[in-house]
């Protein structure tokens, strides 16, 4: 076998983050090769790299494809080279067909008119080749995402690909859909594409992928050769997050106390498609002063568990219960659940956190106007002096509490959006990724704030996607996997290998690990 | 002794060297901007006249002949902030309009029960635009598009393609009446003394709110204004009232106060607190500025939407309201292109299309550039097709102005 692509010591920095440092990548032709790693591992990163999204000149190393050094300028430059990359959000538009997407920005066309006839019998034939069945000039909304799916493969076909990448493809699929397109990716490697496929579900690597390389922390960790059946999910999993601990938590000392939320049975369904199950039967529950951390991959269901719990803000069909000190609740609209004492600072800052035009003062009260009005009437000093107050606190580096939040950095942002739940004075705060995008240094004040929280007696519950975050701030760490909680350790006895087992544990599986 | 008094105040910012004094004036480009832009244009038009623009007679003419545009641009601006638009207003105001001719002609209705059954079929056509737009979703642009049409069809139904004139004059009074004539005949009385008297209400109001408001925030430690500039805002206001008051009620051939300058600044004053001070007003602009955000912070983003629309059918009513009294008729093509002179007044005040941002004064002070271009131009003989062509540029040149400002803001 040969080596069709090579990728030499790629570095690729940001400003202020190394998202690669040095990473290697070997593929043989007409092999499925996997890549593995944690969420913000850089695996992304560098498939982006490889397809010129980040384009020649902004990272170092090299790529060498077919044996020659590829400078690709953008996208449409790998694409003409024979090597297309399939998002995890699918790129196809809705309202036109199957056969004009396949075509889209490559049309068959004859003295600048589009030949239909030709156009939809290519399509035909792309479509047979992936195995679907549908009319070429079906509408592409009228179809599920699993067929969209092979749609994008068909695109991918048309452009005579040599290398198909694919970022999670079966993230948004069911497991007939995604035993369709793992057949598929086989029958692909017989007529000698190469695939290169992200995922997090070891089951599928381990079903199709001939190697795996492990990426942790934007360097490659190792090549394991998967496909003798000689590497076990246990040992992708200890590459995946064999990282040295050294972050530094802040020290606390815990006092939990009773119980003051509890969530039982709770189940959800997809917003549109309503038969789809997102959140199965999740319990969970917390205490006074006690921090919980939720670990799930990309797709878990996390930021849908934590939604359909504020206000139903997620998700239809919603059943379960809520329980606050031991007593039933509703919280069937998000002003209800503020009522009931609950808060959640979103995992999206700007689409769902803040109004990024409008100043700190007004940021923070916007949970918590009621409190500073009388019969509808705000006081505008009392607000100040109430902003004014979180400033401080929270040490949120802006001259005044008139500074627009748009212009605040990641960790003063987030400070910001704590600062509102802060003072809509609740008892449980369902802090969603609260990290994220943050540099260290305010990744550690953000510990410290909630730290100071669970010691005011609050109930916390973190969810993120860096396992050494939660195991450094939790109490206790439930695991969500494809809507399951499928485990939950104190955090005495949470390793982030036990952990990972638990978050890549399939629903049928159902022995007890750990 | 300006020095002295602004190292006393808490922040280092009033202390005013030159580039400071730049700087202050830069960050307020926009609100200082469309100030000026309105001065400019009032001397610009004062020279060009000859003097004809800044008489009693013409700045009466220019409030009472523009009163119903800024009382729709009021709640225009409201709709714009928080992300919509009506264009249905101009039909709503005839139909309104329409409507109370046939209460006081045909059923005999008192003036006064005319006026408010007026204002509540407003707020009904508010709920039924709010109703499509806030709960079945529909966007504010097709289903006040659909207003447009539903209601100039309704106004002519109810007309029957005829117009009703004319209206009790007690009606009248709103659109084109005067504060008490009959005690005071302008003609034969010097000085009106009731104007002077509400001129120096105004203003001792305007100055007793304004160091209220400052020493409210100095003892709070949160002013950031420089003192300088309060004296600058403070003075040009009072100024403003004094020259406004001398027109109206001192000058040769003032008539006094028109009852519409009455009602316009109380729905300014109002509306001014509503949007800065109340918790309507301040989800509004949550809204506008993100409404995903502002629904998970507990905003019922939809009953703001609702009555928004509501509030604006009223308004749109009070509109029609005086604009039918001071024709003194209701006509089939009243209101005609209203909306789009509202809109304009908003953009032109600063409301940015993608919502979030604006205020009621910005959209007042947009209505009047257009009011004394519109009059300004009139008085020179500029024909109706010049006068448009010269109020599109004015509009597309206000918004760039926005445009260009926020992205040297950015960058």
């Amino acid at each position: 076998m040969s080596t069709i692509l090579e990728m030499r010591s790629i570095t690729k920095e940001f400003p202020g983050v190394k998202a690669l440092q040095d990473v290697t990548l070997t593929v043989e032709r007409g092999h499925v090769h996997a890549i593995c790693g944690e969420n913000g591992a850089g695996k992304s990163t560098l498939m982006k790299v490889l397809s010129g999204v980040y384009p020649h000149g902004s990272y170092t190393g090299d790529i060498v494809f077919e044996d020659k050094v590829v400078e690709f300028k953008d996208i449409r430059d790998s694409e003409k080279s024979g090597i297309v990359i399939i998002h995890q959000e699918l790129a196809l538009s809705p309202y036109l067909s199957i056969a004009e997407n396949i075509f889209l920005g490559n049309e068959r066309a004859k003295r600048g008119f589009i030949d239909w006839d030709e156009t939809n019998a290519e399509a035909q034939k792309l479509l047979a080749r992936v195995g679907l069945g549908d009319s070429p000039t079906t509408v592409v909304r009228d179809i599920g995402v699993g067929k969209q799916q092979l749609v994008e493969i068909a695109k991918a076909l048309s452009k005579n690909v040599k290398i198909l990448i694919l970022d999670e493809p079966t993230a948004a699929l069911n497991d007939e859909d995604s035993a369709h397109l793992l057949d598929l990716i086989r029958h692909l490697k017989g007529q000698g594409i190469t695939c290169i496929i992200i995922s997090h579900k070891l089951n599928e690597i381990k079903a199709i992928a001939d190697e795996v390389t492990i990426i942790r922390d934007g360097r490659t960790i190792e090549t394991l050769d998967v496909g003798r059946g000689e590497i076990s999910e246990d040992r992708i999993i200890k590459g995946m997050v064999g990282r040295d601990l050294e972050h530094r938590y802040p020290d606390r000392s815990v006092d939990i106390g009773e119980e003051i939320f509890r969530v039982e049975d709770w189940t959800v369904h997809h917003p549109t498609d309503h038969d789809r199950t997102i959140i199965h039967g999740a319990s969970l529950s917390v205490r006074a002063g006690e921090v919980v951390g939720i670990a799930g991959l990309m797709g878990a269901g996390r930021t849908e568990l934590a939604m359909s719990i504020f206000g139903r803000s997620y998700g239809s069909r919603i059943s379960g219960q809520l329980y606050m000190h031991g007593k039933e609740i509703t919280a069937r609209s998000v002003p209800e659940a503020i009522r009931n004492g609950i808060a959640y600072a979103t995992e999206d800052r700007k689409v769902y956190g803040l109004n990024l035009i409008d100043d700190i003062k007004r940021n923070i009260s916007a949970a918590g106007l009621g409190k500073l009005a009388t019969r509808g009437w705000v006081d505008g000093g009392e607000e100040h002096i109430v902003a004014e107050g979180y400033r401080k606190s929270m040490n949120i580096k802006a001259p005044t509490v008139d500074a627009v939040t748009g212009k605040l950095s990641g960790g003063n942002q987030q400070k910001v959006v704590l600062s509102k739940w802060l003072y809509s004075d609740p008892e449980v705060l369902i802090l969603d990724e609260p990290t994220r995008g943050i540099d260290v240094g305010a990744k550690y004040e953000i510990y410290t704030i909630i730290n100071k929280l669970a010691a005011q007696g609050k109930a916390v519950i973190v969810i993120s996607s860096e396992l050494p975050e939660l195991l450094g701030i939790s109490d206790r760490i439930y695991a969500l996997s494809e809507g399951h909680i499928t485990g939950e350790l104190p955090v005495k006895d949470a390793t982030p290998e036990a952990l990972m087992v638990l978050m890549t544990k399939e629903k049928e599986a159902d022995h007890v690990i750990g | 002794m300006s020095s002295a008094s602004a190292t006393r105040t808490p922040s280092t910012r009033t202390t005013s060297t030159r580039s400071e004094v730049l700087g202050f004036l830069t960050s307020r480009l926009r609100q200082i901007g469309i100030f000026l832009a309105l001065i400019i244009i009032v001397i610009l038009f004062q020279v060009l006249t000859e003097g004809r623009l800044l008489t009693a007679g013409n700045v009466s003419n220019i409030i009472v002949q523009n009163s119903y545009i800024l009382i729709l641009a009021i709640g225009m601006v409201m709709v714009i902030i928080a992300g919509h638009i009506d264009l249905s207003v101009g039909s709503v105001a005839a139909f309104v309009g329409a409507m109370t001719g046939v209460m006081v002609q045909d059923w005999g209705w008192a003036w006064w029960v005319a006026i408010l059954a007026g204002l509540v079929v407003g707020a009904l056509v508010g709920c039924w635009q709010g109703f499509w737009i806030a709960y079945v979703g529909i966007p504010a642009f097709i289903v006040t598009l659909a207003g447009m049409l539903i209601f100039r069809g309704l106004t002519q139904i109810v007309l029957g393609n005829t117009q009703i004139t004319p209206f009790p004059t007690e009606y009248r009074q709103l659109g084109g009446g005067y504060l008490f004539p009959q005690l005071f005949p302008p003609a034969s009385s010097p000085a009106e003394w009731i104007t002077v008297g509400l001129g120096i209400l105004a203003l001792l109001m305007f100055i007793g709110s304004q160091i209220q408001g400052r020493m409210k925030r100095v003892r709070l430690k949160l002013e950031t204004e420089p003192a300088w500039w309060f004296l600058v805002k403070v003075l040009f206001g009072s100024g403003l009232i004094l020259y406004l008051t001398f027109l109206l009620g001192i000058a040769p051939g003032s008539r006094g106060t028109p009852i519409v300058l009455i009602v316009l600044g109380v729905l300014v004053v109002v509306y001014t607190q509503v949007m800065n001070r109340s918790i309507f007003g301040r989800h509004i602009y949550a809204v506008g500025g993100n409404r995903n955000a502002a629904n998970l912070s507990g905003i019922k983003s939809r009953t703001v939407d609702f009555y928004l629309f509501v509030n604006m059918g009223v308004l749109a009513a009070l509109a029609g309201i005086i604009f039918t009294g001071r024709l003194n008729s209701a006509g089939p093509g009243a209101g005609n292109l209203f909306e789009l002179d509202a809109i304009a007044a908003s953009f032109i005040g600063g409301a940015a299309v993608q919502g979030g941002v604006g205020t009621v004064v910005g959209a007042i002070t947009g209505g009047l550039i257009m009011g004394v271009l519109n009059n300004g131009m009139s008085l020179l003989g500029v024909s109706t097709d010049y006068q448009q062509f010269i109020k599109g540029l004015v509009l597309l040149l206000a918004v760039a102005f926005d445009v260009w400002n926020k992205r040297r803001a950015r960058g």
